[in-house]
């Protein structure tokens, strides 16, 4: 057993799994947090996770393949795909933001809200795109959710890859209106825009 | 060089003297005067404001008295131009561009927010850090990248200040109302279920804040308290280490009102520990509002040719810190 990635919510582990490389994400208690609230939090994360790790594949989104859910042990057992996240070479794919925006899209039109729209989440593997890291997932059919996901990959591109902020969120919006059609897309776009104005001094954004 | 910082963004009004010598700051005074609105209730803006207009000039004197220097000897003035109360601000900035003009000084207009992240800086010695600010106006992580300050999560509705604030003041407690929540919570240690509200990097307060009310008629304050810190703060923590991990920084470093309060600190040091990070907090005496976060960026400002002609030295009430160009900065 490896660890890869001691990540914000998780630990990630290198394991193998009846012959295969398996990835294991457990998440350890977070001993600053209130244990009843850190429990709570965990279990319904982990279960949250399984169910939308295949229930996005349904929908025509890449993500790893679940093997195994230890509850208990608030740990999940995955593929392992190998890959560097789009985080670190999104500035010379610039492209990929599309399939970002087609997979956000495909999400969304069957009422998945990914919570967590993050590029560090997407890895690119072999060519593919796979999201990874459903935690936050949900079902919900308002617009309002769905455009909090979006805020958050606009809010990452804005901050993590300022440079090239305004392609790439420009691509998004062009892969995200190739799936949801053009006056959805927009009703949803202006729902952003008020999620915006929502916070503190955002008047002049 | 001497900079003296005025400060009236909210409640406080304060001035400080600010030295820099060999590239060197030293805060030579500081001197503070803070509105204290009635029992359960908030700022009242024309209140606080009419506070600062009276409280200015012994402030003001009391501040050059401390720092053992006549006003003919300053180099700059700066005053916080927002984001704030439009008519506290006002106060600020009257008395900014009177002295100013009066003593044929230049002014500086300085950030209020960029103000808290400088001198935190300038405190605690950090060189590249993310920084949580978190007070009444505020809950924002940052880092600097690219000549601006970008933000890797913020709330999406009040702020953590509004969200103590506005619970204590239901309760019937005078604002700032986060003392006296630490101070209860500590007596309990019974968690109540709250809505917990993480929305990848950024939070929501405002269903916490409406939960917290109901709870109070039906179970103990101390347990309220306790269970709307417990949830409020690891819900910060949360979003604070998704950062940590999405921009790799090895410093944090919180400033801002809030950062005041033991437990969030407790919290935070403990996700610094987890990503392997280091985590620095200010002396808690400059934590909240004050005139030498004011100063201080004025003379980085300054430094760097950044001054406001007087006719044009107004306030910005809704003015973001993530739209100031930071040019002082390699």
């Amino acid at each position: 057993m490896m660890l890869i990635k001691k990540g914000a919510e998780a630990d990630i582990y290198l394991v193998m799994w009846y012959g295969k490389k398996a990835v294991m994400k457990i998440r350890k208690p977070k001993n600053y947090r209130n244990k009843i609230l850190d429990e709570e939090i965990r279990k319904k994360r982990t279960l949250h996770e399984a169910a939308m790790l295949s229930n996005a594949k349904k929908v025509g989104v890449q993500t790893p393949l679940l093997y195994f859910v230890d509850l208990q042990n608030t740990e999940i057992i995955m593929q392992y795909l190998e890959g560097k996240l789009v985080r670190d070479t999104l500035s010379r794919n610039l492209h990929i933001c599309k399939k970002i925006g087609i997979y956000a899209a495909k999400l969304h039109k069957n009422n998945i809200v990914h919570g967590d729209l993050t590029t560090s989440n997407f890895i690119i593997n072999n060519g593919n795109l796979i999201l990874i890291d459903f935690g936050l997932a949900y079902y919900s059919d308002r617009t309002e959710d769905k455009a909090v996901d979006i805020r958050l990959i606009k809010e990452i591109m804005r901050s993590v890859h300022a440079t090239i902020f305004t392609k790439a969120f420009n691509n998004f919006i062009k892969g995200y209106e190739s799936i949801i059609d053009s006056s959805m897309t927009s009703k949803i776009m202006k729902k952003v825009t008020e999620i915006e104005r929502r916070g503190r001094y955002a008047r002049v954004v | 060089m001497y900079c003296l910082g005025i400060e009236s963004t909210a409640h406080t009004f304060a001035c400080s003297v600010v030295e820099l010598t060999n590239g060197r700051g030293k805060i030579l005074s500081d001197i503070r005067s803070i509105y204290k609105p009635p029992e359960g209730a908030g700022i009242h803006p024309r209140e606080a404001s009419r506070h600062h207009a009276e409280q200015s000039s012994a402030v003001l004197s009391d501040t050059l008295i401390a720092a053992k220097i006549n006003l003919g000897d300053i180099d700059a003035i700066a005053y916080s131009a927002g984001p704030g109360l439009g008519p506290c601000l006002r106060i600020g900035a009257v008395v900014g561009r009177c002295l100013a003009a009066y003593h044929k000084k230049p002014l500086v207009s300085v950030n209020h927010a960029i103000g808290h992240l400088e001198l935190g800086m300038f405190l605690t010695g950090a060189k590249d850090p993310l920084v949580l600010l978190v007070s009444g106006g505020h809950s924002m992580i940052l880092a600097l990248s690219n000549g601006k300050w970008r933000v890797f999560g913020e709330t999406l509705d009040i702020t953590i200040g509004q969200l103590l604030d506005q619970f204590g003041r239901a309760v019937g407690f005078a604002s700032p109302c986060g003392a006296r929540i630490e101070e209860l919570s500590m007596q309990s240690n019974n968690y109540l279920h709250l809505p917990y509200t993480v929305k990848g990097n950024d939070v929501s307060y405002s269903g916490l804040l409406t939960a917290a009310k109901r709870f109070v008629s039906s179970n103990k304050l101390q347990d309220v308290c306790f269970s709307l810190q417990e949830t409020a703060f690891a819900m910060v923590a949360e979003v604070v280490e998704r950062a940590l991990a999405l921009c790799n920084k090895k410093e944090l470093l919180i400033v801002g009102g809030v950062a005041a309060n033991k437990r969030l600190a407790n919290m935070l040091n403990n996700v610094c520990k987890r990503q392997k990070t280091k985590f620095l907090v200010p002396p808690i005496n400059y934590a909240g509002d004050c005139g030498a976060q004011i100063a201080w960026t004025g003379i980085l400002q300054f430094r760097a040719g950044i001054k406001s002609n007087i006719e044009e030295a107004f306030v910005r009430p809704s003015w973001r810190l993530d739209t100031v160009d930071i040019t002082w900065k390699n």
